[in-house]
């Protein structure tokens, strides 16, 4: 197919149109208006950067923000040790390895939205409950405060993703040649040392694509947000993704929330392509 | 030797355990979703005295499921079909055009995945609700808009391995390029149709956020459905739970009939 040929385009039109009218137009259109006093209807008046001033001077977003970040580190941290740890449990010649990749896995199926609330009573009542049978007071009052928020939120997406994560590691893992760590273990290496040598090294691509995902998936999350916490208690535990959302729908501030909505847009691409940057660095270094 | 066996029978045990670990809250909310409002005070951790089917009967009715369930499954159905032919054209198109203007459109394809929801939302919901277009053809239709990029990236790669020469032969047959599309490239991207299908089924099988800007009350798919029945039930946990129950029902016996398909296809889209 050549650019001049009608059927390249023909066979592009559904995709282009859609992406346009859904992502692009959306996009553009809302970038100007995030320079006006845009109401959802109509602007008035053109402000300039005015919008992009006042969100960094109001005290809830910056919360927002600084909550999202510090979640989306701890969280990135631990779905990849739970998942090269799940990952390195379910390639070893263990019987129920198939058994455990799927009972792992299966969090990963169900919205974010329903697991939230599953995850609420359990962090409410069976917290509770399981606290005053072991004499535990760190179990009470589970998500009242914004500590156990924000561990309530670590655990539960910890507990849907590291399952997905595991599925990616295990792609990597099974394709390392089994000749090599027998080679490794006849030379006298033992199991760590085969996996810092060996093992680690070659799922190194792995970490590049999981941490992508992770990063990605941490910092947009707004269902378990949502459904888990609501943001409380008094908003402390409310991430960027809901604070938008709030701004617009709630307080009606709809161009104040676009200039939000665009400079969230930049963190994810420059912290997404800066990391995948680095991490192709490092493997070619290897 | 012997030492090693011991090793992996004490593995074997602890991959238990956190197996066990992993489904304790499906436990937590079956267990209780069969206790009375009384006896979930009492009792949170065991299994119900008395089992009762009454919370099942009650969220049944007012998550008003068999209409919620056929909501989310013509959504999810034909968004994904829809998904699957326009982005296997478009990824046909791009692969087989070698040209610098098709590499730009494939990387802006490949850009716009960057695009987080949250930045577009507002104009998108402003722009369709001008227009009065707020309904489930729109709701699809911004489904192929926000899932075509993956799938396109992943039809793409997959054409790679697709040789020209099919389509020189087709050419000298006779078929024009739809057909060719039609009766040749698309039957043997077959496992990539899984794939991306897989992929695109169990977001948008699970999405809330863009519905319920998208669609009424009247047409609400389970995730929404789900959303309104429990802040009218808040803290009523035998009932909430039951219809938590309820909802992930169609979700499990879904992956306990593809479970081998589903993994495959997560782990292709993962790391391609």
């Amino acid at each position: 197919m050549r650019n001049r040929d009608l059927s390249f385009w023909l066979f592009l039109t559904p995709v282009l149109l859609s992406l346009f009218l859904v992502v692009i137009i959306p996009l553009l259109y809302g970038t100007v208006y995030s320079f006006t006093n845009w109401n959802g209807l109509k602007a008035t008046e053109f402000i300039g950067f005015q919008n992009y001033i006042d969100l960094f001077k109001e005290e809830e977003f910056r919360a927002s923000l600084w909550f999202t970040i510090k979640f989306t580190v701890v969280s990135v941290i631990l779905l990849n040790f739970l998942g090269l740890g799940l990952a390195l449990l379910v390639t070893t010649k263990i019987k129920t390895n198939n058994l455990l990749r799927t009972i792992f896995f299966m969090p990963n199926l169900i919205g974010g939205l329903i697991l939230g609330f599953i995850w609420q009573f359990i962090f409410i009542s069976a917290f509770s409950s399981l606290g005053e049978l072991i004499g535990a007071e760190g179990l009470q009052g589970w998500l009242s405060t914004t500590e156990t928020g924000f561990w309530g939120l670590v655990i539960l997406s910890s507990w849907q993703w590291a399952g997905y994560i595991m599925i990616i590691y295990i792609a990597y893992l099974e394709n390392i040649p089994g000749e090599l760590l027998e080679a490794a273990e006849i030379d006298g290496a033992n199991a760590f040392q085969r996996f810092k040598h060996i093992t680690f090294p070659l799922v190194a691509p792995a970490f590049t694509v999981s941490m992508f995902l992770t990063i990605s998936h941490s910092f947009k999350i707004y269902d378990q947000n949502l459904s888990l916490t609501g943001g409380g208690p008094f908003n402390s535990t409310q991430m960027v993704a809901m604070e938008i959302y709030k701004t617009a729908f709630s307080e009606n501030q709809m161009a104040l929330a676009q200039s939000k909505g665009i400079i969230f847009l930049i963190i994810v691409a420059v912290v997404s392509l800066t990391q995948t940057y680095f991490n192709k660095k490092r493997e070619v270094d290897l | 030797m012997k030492q090693k066996k011991i090793g992996l029978v004490l593995l074997e045990i602890f991959g238990l355990l956190l197996a066990i670990l992993w489904l304790s809250p499906f436990y937590l909310m079956l267990v209780n979703a069969f206790k009375t409002k009384r006896e979930i005070f009492t009792n949170v951790l065991g299994i119900p005295e008395e089992f009762t089917f009454e919370n099942f009967n009650r969220a049944f009715v007012e998550l008003d499921f068999v209409n919620s369930f056929l909501n989310s499954l013509f959504i999810s159905v034909v968004s994904v079909a829809i998904i699957i032919l326009f982005s296997a054209m478009a990824g046909y198109a791009l692969a087989r055009n070698k040209s610098k203007l098709s590499n730009i459109i494939f990387y802006f394809f490949v850009g716009a995945m960057l695009i987080p929801f949250q930045s577009v939302m507002i104009p998108l919901v402003s722009i369709f609700g001008q227009a009065e277009m707020l309904n489930q053809a729109s709701l699809i239709f911004m489904y192929l808009g926000f899932g075509c990029s993956l799938s396109i990236f992943l039809y793409h790669g997959a054409m790679t391995g697709i040789s020209n020469s099919l389509d020189e032969a087709a050419k000298i047959d006779g078929a024009n390029k739809f057909q060719t599309f039609w009766h040749i490239i698309f039957p043997l991207l077959k496992p990539i149709s899984v794939t991306v299908g897989i992929l695109n089924v169990i977001w948008i099988w699970n999405d809330f956020l863009l519905p319920s800007l998208v669609i009424g009350e009247a047409n609400a798919t389970i995730p929404l459905k789900m959303f309104y029945f429990f802040g009218q039930y808040t803290k009523q946990w035998h009932l909430a739970l039951a219809g938590l129950t309820i909802a992930i029902i169609p979700v499990i016996i879904g992956y306990f009939f593809a479970q081998k398909q589903i993994i495959k296809g997560v782990s292709e889209g993962a790391v391609k």
